[in-house]
């Protein structure tokens, strides 16, 4: 049905469209001067038939459901809801409605067969007046709009309203979602910060989240101190970012300023291609070629090496990074102008001497924003620490051994056997929201770096 | 010094050469932008480079510091001598070059560094100063060469980027001239300057002289009667006429030459 409506709703715009374009052509060619070319008076009739009764239909759609839903549970013969709980209605309505689609197990009560369809023909019904008003609505708009069409009247101002309308629309989506977002963090924080006191999460140098979640299971007291699962994201940040940043900007100083167009032409892509490998794919890469790497490493020295060492995750999570370091490097390399790099060298320095003094100080901007988002995805980062990154929160910063992450955590929290409202689960929601909050700390303070240093460059 | 494979135009022969170039051809990837130029400079002397609008004069002033090696499609024939050394010769490092022949090009160029270090980099790298108060020194003596010391020695160390268009090539002739080039070339250093820092970047000019070699790119007709002792007359590539400053302009020999000093090409 809905299809059918969309088309015919379609149809009866676009017969609006031709209907405001040609009156309009035709006003021309008696000679007068309009105000808006005909193919603006032509998508005036299409957009305000379009966006509002595309909405009507949106609502209208939403809204029947339930509506059809409350009339056929209302419907039924007297005294057959009677001591039935909300779980049992809904029992009730939803055999109703799988007998309404033909799936009969048993033999239903005759009353149920009959409320199922009374439940088809109100679809029906209900189908057909939509295909009404939304006839009646668009043929409406498209005589109001044909109406309309007149020297003076100014339907690409009316075209430009609406799509700046549609536009707002769109971004104000993506707002409210990232609000949603931190309104659900905030909510379910706020019940964990209830169940667990905020000095404990804050200031705990403990973290052993397994409680018991029914009575019959074992498990400890449990302890929500996030200070050692956030050592666990920094150390394996750190030790990331001490692999990505030089290489990374190594590379592209090397890319841009020294390669040959032809190496320049190879490596380039496969740069890129390391930026889309699958992180599960480096999640394999630590557990199966690194971290063994890095213990047999260690046993010739004697050094004890834990099987899932910080150090195999942030390194494995540094090669993760290069490329996006590299690229923002590249990007900013390139965009210093090449009249600095002229004027360095026409003064006698020589290649590495431009990179280091003139076109580096000119790109940082660019480059130190490139870090800090790389900082940001290292914290964010989730396969590769859930695979190759410890699970017990330890107290250290020493790299060989095993850490745990906030994003692991988060991650073995909700995996398995919840339920939302124990303080183990929730407390996945206070790692979340902490996470949230790091990294917006993070990239508001790139924006002020980025910013302070194009003031003074530019 | 070598002055016996034979001189362009017709020679004073007052000062020695600094430059010669012998059958200089410049390639941007098929196209030719310049077609067998052959040229003396003098040394201690101002030479200007005249022609209309994309005749190749930037093209040959790059040449002459071999900046066009930094242009990827850029290709350069010909033998260019410098104080009697080929420049193209395998054992010359063009670094060494550039510090030798210095360039102010046609937009001002500051690093994003302070007014100070844009000035004091050349004599860094080259190690020109053995301590802080000869760099001082050699800042100073820069930016009052480049006509600019009163304007900014309150604010030294505020970026270089921070100037005005005009101020900002003063600038960079300043940081040119600091490192102690023998042979300056110049881009159309005053097209940004108004006529008080042009009067005063000609002085410079003038000065420099007495113990450079100076080329100087410029539109200006009055600007090259004015600095330069010979001139050259560039059109489509090619140099058509190569004389005493006087004599091009009172007397040129080639018609195309008359017609562009008399305003009638270019
Ligand atoms: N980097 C380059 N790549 C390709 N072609 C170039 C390049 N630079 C210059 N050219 C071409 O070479 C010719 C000479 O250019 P050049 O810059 O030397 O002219 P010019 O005499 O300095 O002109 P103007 O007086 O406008 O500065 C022009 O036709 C120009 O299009
Ligand atoms: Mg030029």
């Amino acid at each position: 049905m809905a299809t059918t409506v969309f088309l015919a709703l379609l149809c009866v715009s676009i017969l609006g469209y031709s209907l405001n374009r040609q009156a309009a052509a035709r006003m021309r060619a008696n000679g007068t001067k309009l105000h808006s070319v005909p193919g603006y008076h032509g998508l005036y009739s299409l957009l305000s038939t379009i966006v509002p009764v595309v909405v009507l239909i949106v609502l209208w759609l939403a809204l029947q459901g339930p509506t059809i839903d409350r009339f056929t549970m209302s419907g039924l013969p007297a005294g057959s809801l009677d001591e039935l709980e909300t779980g049992g209605r809904q029992l009730i309505l939803a055999e109703i409605k799988s007998i309404s689609r033909g799936r009969v197990f048993g033999n239903p009560e005759a009353w149920k067969v009959d409320a199922a369809d009374r439940y088809v023909w109100m679809h029906a019904v209900a189908g057909w007046m939509l295909f009404g008003v939304v006839i009646v609505a668009s043929l409406g708009i498209v005589g109001f709009a044909r109406s309309r069409v007149a020297a003076d009247f100014r339907a690409r101002h009316g075209v430009e309203r609406i799509t700046s309308g549609l536009m707002l629309f769109c971004s104000t989506i993506a707002i409210f979602t990232t609000l949603g977002i931190i309104a659900a963090l905030l909510f379910e924080s706020i019940r964990f910060f209830e169940r667990v006191p905020i000095t404990e999460f804050f200031l705990g140098l403990n973290w052993e989240p397994q409680i018991p979640l029914r009575e019959d299971q074992v498990a400890a007291e449990g302890a929500f101190g996030w200070i050692p699962v956030f050592l666990g994201t920094l150390v394996i940040t750190v030790v990331a970012l001490f692999l990505a940043v030089p290489v990374g900007l190594l590379s592209a100083i090397y890319l841009n300023e020294f390669a040959t167009p032809r190496l320049r032409a190879v490596a380039k892509p496969v740069l890129e291609i390391l930026a889309g490998v699958p992180t599960v794919v480096y999640g394999f890469f630590a557990i199966l070629v690194v971290a063994p790497a890095i213990r047999s490493f260690g046993a010739t020295l004697g050094i004890p090496v834990s099987p899932n060492a910080a150090l195999a995750a942030g390194s494995v999570m540094g090669i993760m990074l290069i490329p996006f370091i590299s690229s923002f490097t590249d990007d900013a390399l390139s965009a210093v102008p090449k009249s600095l790099r002229d004027g360095a060298l026409a003064l006698g320095a020589t290649r590495a001497e431009t990179v280091l003094n003139v076109l580096f100080p000119a790109a940082i901007p660019g480059i130190v924003g490139g870090i800090l988002l790389a900082i940001s995805r290292a914290i964010g980062e989730t396969m590769i620490v859930v695979m190759a990154a410890g699970l017990i929160a330890s107290l250290t910063i020493n790299p060989l051994d095993s850490v745990t992450t906030v994003t692991v955590q988060i991650v073995t929290l909700l995996v398995g056997d919840t339920s939302f409202d124990n303080p183990k689960t929730l407390a996945a929601f206070a790692l979340g929201m902490m996470l949230f909050i790091v990294t917006l700390v993070i990239n508001v303070f790139a924006l002020r770096i980025v910013r302070k240093y194009r003031e003074a460059y530019e | 010094m070598m002055n016996d494979m034979g001189n362009v135009g017709r020679d004073s022969a007052a000062s020695e050469i600094k430059i010669q170039a012998r059958g200089v051809q410049v390639f941007y990837g098929e196209t030719q932008a310049i077609k067998d130029v052959s040229v003396d400079i003098l040394d201690k002397s101002v030479t200007a480079f005249i022609g209309p609008s994309g005749c190749g004069k930037s093209t040959f002033l790059r040449c002459l510091n071999r900046m066009n090696d930094t242009i990827d499609i850029a290709r350069v024939e010909g033998d260019i001598h410098i104080d009697g050394d080929d420049i193209h010769a395998p054992g010359i490092d063009p670094v060494q070059l550039r510090a030798k022949v210095g360039m102010v090009f046609q937009k001002p160029n500051p690093f994003p560094k302070s007014i100070y270090d844009n000035i004091a980099y050349g004599p860094r790298i080259h190690g020109l100063a053995r301590n802080k108060a000869e760099l001082d020194e050699i800042v100073e003596r820069s930016l009052r060469r480049g006509a600019i010391w009163d304007e900014v020695k309150h604010r030294l160390h505020e970026p270089g980027t921070g100037l005005s268009g005009g101020q900002q090539q003063r600038l960079c002739i300043a940081r040119a001239v600091a490192t102690e080039p023998e042979v300056l070339l110049m881009d159309e250093p005053c097209s940004a300057l108004d006529p008080i820092a042009t009067a005063q970047v000609e002085d410079l000019i003038d000065e420099l002289r007495q113990s450079y070699s100076v080329v100087i790119v410029t539109h200006s007709m009055q600007q090259a009667a004015r600095v330069s002792q010979r001139t050259a007359f560039f059109h489509l590539g090619s140099l058509v006429e190569y004389r005493e400053t006087g004599q091009i302009f009172t007397n040129p020999e080639d018609p195309r030459t008359e017609s562009y000093i008399t305003g009638r090409i270019g």
